[in-house]
């Protein structure tokens, strides 16, 4: 296990560098002087100018640039945004959670809804319920999520009233930001109105999670459809059928447990996507998350926001990854072998 | 088996979950208001701006001032002076202090003592004053005191006692009361200023403010939303909603959605009126605003300069047209320069008549029976009293070749073309005029006399000396009844000149759930939340008898008030 770790956290660093690396060689490919790319500071005036040039060591070669570049950022230092000259760092940690919470939220929902159909596609293979399963997935995975957005919005906000259209939560409560996810600082706060504002939290956030998950959702069905059939197949399950087990003792003893661990290593890829279909999501929910921010700062051509959000971006799904590799790891011992480490 | 039978179960908790928080949620809904406003103010301070979205978010909500219109009629009443006392030659003002006003208790400030003359003083001469040491704080520009030249005719504020202020005018002026109870004339707190001053953080005067108003602030995300609380202390009734939220909202069919997803109880100037008004459980709103939109002549040069002409084109214009392709209806057709709602306006005058032959005779009779052809200059950008004046020209040019006149369409960029226009490089144009408070003074001065021809708000050029002789008399006579004379034959004056066609006066819009009650909008000035109040949604039948009810009450409590 400690070889595992080791490897992945060489692996991570590496990778970030990389990333750093793009980011930095980002700037100078941007319009503008690289040094207001780089720290936002559009304002500056003649005596900061040469502060900033002095902190990112422009005179120097660009090696000497690029290790001062990696000295702001490990500092937190992010540089201000070009459309609201706030501190770009502070703005992420005030959003970013703000997405995570929205991301996880949607992860759970295409969970539970994509595992149990997949199986019990693969359960009844080739028979009318895992085509009809399947072709529902196949209807998912091809709407087109700001269309599904829009419409979702239309029948259950507007239409039928049933659930909000935008925001995180009614602006009527007032919920002091302690670790930024909504329902944790919700379930700290001391509001007297506590659960009014849980139950209007969870309002707001299923709409969009609901949205989200439609697309990772049809993964998980084929996902969890193929690796069943697959373990359906094993000798094992025949083994098992033979000892004379019940199918329900196959399936929820045998099937389902090694089913799963194949599913797990997928989750961590599919985190990715499930970012970038919140991103728009989020942006048609109004949802003060980082994506809506990208966008907007995309739309305002603010090059430092671009690049530093979409470094913290990069950086957050990859950490996912490793995470989810450790799971995987945990769960499944085969995986800690030096075969799986890389 | 376990985990198949949790599935549904989750799902079903989490539908539970969120079908319950309608019910939950409204012991403190029903309590708040939430507002879809269409952009964020500029400041706390409505004595530094004159836009209309800052004064709809601060001015009546978070101030009071000495005295206020009230009523349909849009008298002057009592507020924070219970009564004023204004000497024989109109040119000692005194005002009254109430004595139990008590200033905002909010987080950034704990008010000691109540309100009294030092605070009036404090307000005033920080605008008026240019030495005064907070005149220059946030910028110093007090556009709507320098408009109507405050500061050349205050002399003085005088302190009688703690609750008399005397101010001592340079001339006897009626629309000096009108100003007094405009938005822009609002009380802040001396011992506040003179807080910050300690603190040297003077400049948070304008952006934490305190006021005496219904609302306090509590808190403002810059684009995001304002949070005001009630003032529990307020010197009349408290308000009836406990906390009344800002949803910035600048999108247009954002705020669409949000109304109709109840997500806020009212919308200011909504789109897709049908929509809203084929929903049983919505309601849409609107009054005649204030201003006039208008098709103006330079008297200066020819043929305009001929009052035939001027008369002849008036005829010649089919206004029922521009109001339905330009206004789509949502406006009123002008027959003066001043809105029904004015208390000067004159029922007597005949509607002006659309009569193409009329119009050619008078051309004829003017010298011009082949016609000729002229420039008309229209606005670029959109306005209030005009939406598209563009479209109101093409219009126009085709009224008026029925009548052999040729129209050219001419237009700059804004800036350079009110610039142009105080230049009087043009021949006729396309402007209209949004007026402060509702006193007619503000339309018949700034618009038509012949010192505005100087100050370039006068862009006809037209000085009539029986007209000034007439507005100037209006204002010097305290009595309403001579002044709403004198204003008639002023009116009368400018229906044979013709210096200027009015073509229309639009109307503000505004859609609200039908569970809020009150009145909201006025058809000057800013809005105002301190009437408003929440029905229980749930129980529906009697809740909707109970909103007529109410609103009929409301109407009668601002007469009477």
């Amino acid at each position: 296990m400690l070889v595992f770790t080791l490897r992945r956290l060489s692996l991570f660093i590496f990778t970030m560098l990389l990333l750093t690396l793009l980011s930095f060689s980002v700037n100078f490919l941007f319009p503008g002087e690289a040094i207001i790319n780089l720290s936002g500071a559009i304002n500056a005036t003649p005596n900061q100018l040469i502060e900033l040039n002095e902190a990112y060591q422009t005179h120097r070669n660009i090696f000497w640039q690029y290790i001062a570049y990696l000295g702001h950022i490990i500092n937190g230092d992010l540089g201000l945004s070009m459309a609201s000259q706030s501190d770009i760092s502070t703005e992420i940690v005030n959003l970013l959670p703000a997405t995570i919470e929205l991301s996880l939220v949607a992860l759970l929902i295409a969970m539970l809804i994509g595992i149990p159909l997949g199986f019990i596609a693969a359960i009844k293979h080739n028979k009318p319920t895992d085509n009809l399963i399947l072709s529902v997935s196949m209807l998912g995975y091809s709407v087109p999520v700001f269309w599904l957005g829009l419409l979702a919005i239309l029948t259950f906000s507007i239409n039928l009233g049933w659930f909000p259209s935008a925001g995180q939560i009614s602006l009527l409560f007032e919920i002091e930001a302690v670790t930024g996810i909504q329902f944790i600082d919700i379930l700290m706060s001391d509001s007297p109105y506590k659960w009014q504002a849980f139950n209007d939290a969870s309002a707001h956030i299923f709409l969009p999670a609901c949205v989200i998950a439609v697309a990772p959702a049809t993964i998980f069905i084929r996902l969890a459809r193929t690796s069943m059939i697959e373990v359906l197949d094993t000798s094992y399950i025949r083994a098992a059928s033979a000892k004379g087990l019940t199918f329900r003792q196959i399936i929820f003893r045998h099937a389902i447990r090694n089913a799963l661990i194949k599913i797990i290593r997928h989750i961590g890829l599919q985190f990715a996507n499930l970012v970038t279909i919140a991103m728009v999501t989020e942006v048609i929910f109004s949802w003060p998350g980082i994506g809506r921010w990208l966008i907007e700062s995309i739309y305002q051509r603010d090059y430092t926001a671009i690049e530093s959000g979409l470094l913290v971006l990069s950086c957050f799904i990859f950490i996912v990854h490793i995470l989810t590799d450790f799971i995987y790891a945990a769960l499944n011992p085969l995986a800690r072998g030096n075969k799986y480490g890389a | 088996m376990n985990y198949l039978k949790l599935v549904p179960t989750a799902l079903l908790s989490l539908l539970l979950l969120t079908a319950c928080n309608e019910g939950g949620k409204l012991s403190l809904s029903e309590r708040s208001v939430i507002y879809c406003a269409e952009g964020s103010p500029e400041t706390f301070n409505p004595q530094l701006v004159t836009s209309g979205t800052t004064i709809d978010a601060t001015s009546k909500q978070l101030y009071d001032k000495l005295i206020s219109y009230q009523g349909d009629e849009n008298t002057l009443g009592p507020a924070l002076a219970k009564s004023w006392h204004v000497t024989g030659d109109g040119k000692k003002i005194t005002f009254y202090l109430r004595k139990n006003v008590t200033f905002h208790h909010t987080d950034y400030f704990t008010p000691s003592r109540l309100l009294n003359a030092d605070d009036v003083i404090f307000s005033f001469k920080r605008a008026l004053d240019i030495e005064h040491p907070y005149h220059l704080v946030s910028g110093g520009r007090y556009p709507f005191f320098e408009n109507v030249d405050l500061s050349a005719l205050v002399d003085d504020i005088e302190k009688i006692n703690d609750y008399t202020v005397r101010f001592h005018l340079s001339r006897a002026d009626n629309s000096f009361l009108a100003n007094l109870a405009s938005d822009f004339a609002i009380i802040l707190s001396a011992e506040y200023a003179e807080q910050l001053t300690k603190k040297k953080a003077k400049s948070d005067i304008d952006t934490h403010p305190i006021g005496t108003g219904p609302f306090k602030l509590k808190e403002y995300r810059v684009g995001s939303l304002i949070r005001f609380y009630r003032h529990e202390k307020y010197w009349q009734e408290p308000a009836q909603i406990e906390q009344l939220v800002f949803d910035i909202t600048p999108s247009n069919t954002g705020r669409l959605t949000k109304l109709l997803a109840k997500e806020c109880d009212v919308a200011a100037y909504p789109i897709a009126h049908k929509k809203i008004t084929e929903r049983n459980d919505l309601s849409l709103e609107a009054v005649t605003a204030l201003n006039v939109g208008y098709f103006g002549f330079n008297v200066n040069k020819a043929p305009f300069d001929s009052k035939l002409v001027r008369q002849a084109i008036s005829y010649a214009i089919n206004k029922k047209t521009l109001l339905e392709a330009v206004y789509q209806g949502n406006a009123e057709m002008a027959n003066s320069i001043l809105p029904k709602t004015s208390w000067a306006f004159d029922q007597s005058i005949p509607k002006q008549k659309f009569n193409p032959v009329l119009a050619k005779s008078l051309l004829t009779l003017a010298g011009y029976s082949d016609g000729f052809t002229m420039d008309l200059w229209a606005m670029p950008i959109q306005r209030p009293y005009n939406p598209n004046a563009i479209t109101m020209a093409k219009l126009i040019q085709s009224d008026l070749k029925n009548i052999n006149i040729k129209v050219n369409i001419i237009s700059y960029e804004w800036n350079t073309f009110l610039q142009r226009l105080k230049r009087g490089e043009h021949q006729s144009f396309l402007l209209g005029w949004s007026a402060d408070h509702p006193d007619p003074d503000s339309f018949f001065t700034p618009m038509l006399s012949c010192s505005a021809t100087h100050a370039g708000t006068n862009t006809t050029f037209w000085c009539n000396q029986e007209y000034d002789a007439m507005i100037k008399k209006a204002l010097q006579t305290p009595k309403i009844n001579e002044r709403k004379k004198y204003y008639a034959q002023a009116m009368a004056i400018l229906r044979q000149e013709v210096p200027l066609i009015p073509i229309a006066h639009s109307k503000r819009y505004q859609a609200r759930g039908n569970n809020v009650t009150g009145n909201i909008l006025a058809p000057f000035g800013g809005i105002n939340f301190y009437q408003v109040a929440k029905l229980n949604l749930t129980s529906k039948n009697t809740g909707t008898k109970q909103s007529r009810k109410r609103r009929k009450n409301d109407i009668i409590h601002t007469g009477v008030n």
